[in-house]
């Protein structure tokens, strides 16, 4: 997918004056926060959960090459074909390929968002394939055209009224001539269009929540059922996935669920996790004749080697996005690539560059509201920090900022030069203020009164001759 | 210019360094004097380095790693000589906390900074943590509602102490806004990097705020209170800011943040 993120500032401002937008992100607002804090709240060892998947996880990460090793032999031992994706034009290119070689014409998919970060759906219909997504979320914003704006809930952005339009436009086609208007209406519409796709197409494609390295199995977790039946219908089954997603063992992957689903909607467990393992054997009913796993590294192991090892952890349920003020202002798409909010504000420079994200890791108030609710303990406002600090040194950032901030550094080593300075500026502004006691606006600090707000003025003398004064008089 | 040790130490009273905060120092030196006011009533022997400046949190948070390292070596050498660093800031505080990791290749600096860290408390949790303080002895006859300050609350666990010390003021009565523990939009240069997404932050926080129908606001980081009475000020409401030590030293008889100078807190 093309970043947008060169753009964040401008697509922020506009998100803020979207109304409808802005409707959407206030009705879905405190819901997965309150939800979420239900659900720990009724888990007394969620912490210990919690260390208990960082262990696993520090330790999958820590000796990646060996399980992804068991688990690609696993695969291939159940009858799998296991394909190594360096980049997003490989993955894009694997996929293709597959869908050719098996003669396939309409393809379904469940939600990924490694599909979305490599576009999947855009190679496919360049391809000439049909694509259809099965996720409802994920259906809604593929009528509207849309990259997703949320990891979990990608239509998190649309209201009911949005939705009963895209399927007034798109669904005439099926035979719906009215306008929806209840929620059950729209599911159902698209519950029935969607399963005569599950019945057409002739390759499902699905993410992965986790993949386990002792049994080589994909685990995806949904509530819609989407993913059954994605995986298990048609002919061929590709699994795309990051290779960050590998668990040794089943039981890793149950603590892991145990955090996810409370982690991201409060539930306890998701309404369906599904296991795949290889394609169909002799004797069973169902399940695709071919089973493919898509690994896909696109920079995942340079941020192994790199200062941002513990990004890896994600296990990308969405509650640093679902509890970060700034997320909850502007929403996904401002900014401006596949992942959003703090998460989004690490991952999106590390994979496209911090000329093009700086602006990501900047737009944070370091509040540690996602690190807070992190399942895995990522350290998101440190990684944060360095990515500010990686950019101070490459020299990205805005240039009067640096001048200032050596400015700043300078007066704040000249202790003598500051207590001068700063009894000036406490003075004048008090000064300047005068009866109101307060500014409406202020040469040089436009930015400020930008934000809707006044500033206070200081109280006339700084503590620190305020203090010299006493003692001078408590001496005396 | 030496740091000034302006009383004599009393023997087995802890010498207390106050970090006042630039904030504090130039915007609202009555949140020093509260604190220097707390800190004694705390059985504390208080002094104030005149050597002090910044945290060096502007740095820090703008990548600039080598500059809050060069604040940070002043401001160790300012304070390390003292029982405890104490800062009328969360946010602050946790600056001075962090020292040690901007020190990770200078094993001399980060053992000072090592021991600059472990002796530096937020005053209203080293106030009831380190000092046992239960109570305090001044009267507010208002209706406050209290922010929760992200870094004070999250990293260094502050949430219970300021209400605890609130609830024995003479008068106040504490009424909770919803989202106490959301983010007011400040952020260091955060609020003018991205004004517009900051500006909402702070109005929802506003209107938090003016939901409870209390008179006054309070927190404990003056970053956050400016930001919240520069809103509740373009509002045009009737919600008066102060930082919750002037309060517990009694000595919010000043207009509050932002108020027109003589007017005493009242009603703008």
């Amino acid at each position: 997918m093309q970043p947008l993120s060169h753009a964040f500032k401008e697509r922020s401002v506009q998100a803020l004056q979207d109304e409808t937008l802005q409707v959407a992100l206030n009705r879905a607002k405190d819901g997965f926060a309150v939800k979420r804090a239900r659900a720990v709240d009724g888990l007394p060892e969620f912490d210990a959960l919690r260390d208990r998947a960082v262990a696993i996880r520090n330790h999958t990460l820590e000796h990646l090459d060996h399980y992804l090793e068991r688990y690609a032999d696993a695969v291939e031992r159940s009858g799998g074909r296991v394909h190594w994706a360096s980049s997003a034009e490989d993955a894009r290119r694997i996929v293709v390929d597959i869908c050719r070689a098996a003669g396939a014409r309409m393809i379904t998919k469940g939600k990924s968002m490694v599909g979305e970060e490599v576009g999947v759906n855009d190679a496919l219909e360049e391809a000439g394939f049909e694509v259809v997504e099965t996720d409802l979320g994920e259906y809604i914003i593929q009528l509207a055209h849309e990259p997703p704006s949320h990891i979990i809930v990608p239509a998190v952005h649309k209201t009911r009224g949005q939705i009963a339009d895209l399927f007034h436009e798109n669904h005439q086609k099926y035979g719906l001539h009215r306008k929806l208007s209840e929620v059950p209406e729209m599911v159902n519409e698209a519950r029935q269009v969607l399963r005569a796709k599950y019945l057409a197409a002739d390759v499902g494609i699905t993410g992965a929540n986790f993949l386990i390295a002792e049994t080589g199995t994909n685990v995806i977790v949904t509530n819609e059922g989407n993913g059954d039946l994605t995986c298990s219908l048609p002919r061929v089954h590709i699994v795309t996935a990051g290779i960050e997603k590998v668990v040794p063992t089943a039981e890793d992957a149950t603590t892991l669920l145990r955090l996810l689903a409370r982690s991201a909607t409060g539930q306890d467990l998701t309404t369906y996790t599904t296991f795949s393992t290889g394609p169909k054997r002799s004797g069973d009913t169902d399940g695709p004749d071919e089973y493919h796993v898509v690994l896909v590294d696109s920079g995942r192991s340079s941020m192994l080697a790199d200062d941002f090892r513990e990004m890896l952890r994600c296990i990308r349920c969405g509650a640093c996005m679902n509890h970060c003020p700034v997320y909850g202002a502007i929403g996904g798409h401002a900014y401006g690539w596949v992942y959003p909010g703090p998460m989004g504000s690490v991952l999106t420079p590390l994979s496209v560059g911090l000329k093009e994200a700086g602006n990501l890791p900047n737009a944070c108030t370091l509040n540690g509201h996602c690190a807070e609710v992190c399942p895995v303990r990522i350290p998101l406002p440190d990684l944060l920090r360095t990515l500010r600090h990686r950019e101070y040194q490459l020299r990205l950032g805005l240039k009067p900022l640096r001048w200032g901030l050596a400015a700043w550094v300078w007066f704040t080593s000249h202790p003598r030069i500051y207590r001068l300075g700063t009894r000036v500026q406490a003075r004048m502004l008090a000064l300047l203020a005068g009866r109101k006691g307060r500014f409406t606006r202020m040469p040089l600090a436009g930015s400020w009164f930008k934000g809707g707000r006044d500033l206070p003025a200081p109280q006339g003398e700084t503590f620190m001759a305020v203090w010299k004064r006493r003692q001078r008089e408590r001496k005396q | 210019m030496t740091a000034a040790t302006e009383m004599p130490a009393t023997p087995g009273r802890p010498r207390v360094g106050l970090f006042v905060t630039c904030l504090a120092d130039i915007y609202r030196p009555n949140v020093g004097l509260a604190a220097v006011a707390l800190l004694e009533q705390a059985d504390c022997s208080v002094e104030v380095p005149q050597a002090q400046t910044c945290c060096g949190q502007p740095s820090y948070n703008n990548g600039d790693l080598a500059g809050a390292a060069k604040t940070a070596r002043h401001t160790i050498e300012a304070f390390e000589e003292f029982d405890y660093v104490v800062v009328p800031s969360g946010s602050c505080a946790g600056m001075l906390r962090d020292y040690p990791r901007l020190f990770a290749s200078e094993s001399g600096w980060r053992q000072r900074a090592e021991a600059m860290a472990g002796k530096t408390h937020e005053l209203i949790s080293f106030l009831t943590d380190v000092r046992g303080m239960a109570a305090v002895q001044a009267s507010f006859g208002r209706v406050v509602t209290y922010h929760d300050s992200c870094h004070g609350l999250r990293a260094l666990r502050i949430k219970e102490q300021p209400r605890r010390l609130l609830a024995s003021v003479d008068g106040l009565e504490l009424r909770e806004m919803g989202d106490s523990e959301v983010c007011c939009g400040f952020g260091g240069t955060f609020c003018v990097k991205y004004p517009e997404i900051s500006g909402r932050m702070v109005a929802d926080k506003a209107a938090a705020i003016t939901a409870t129908g209390a008179d006054v606001v309070l927190g404990g980081d003056l970053g956050c209170l400016l930001n919240i009475a520069g809103r509740l000020g373009r509002e045009g409401g009737g919600v008066h800011v102060y930082h919750v030590a002037e309060v517990l030293a009694g000595i919010a008889d000043v207009p509050g943040l932002g108020d027109p100078p003589g007017s005493g807190g009242e009603p703008r």
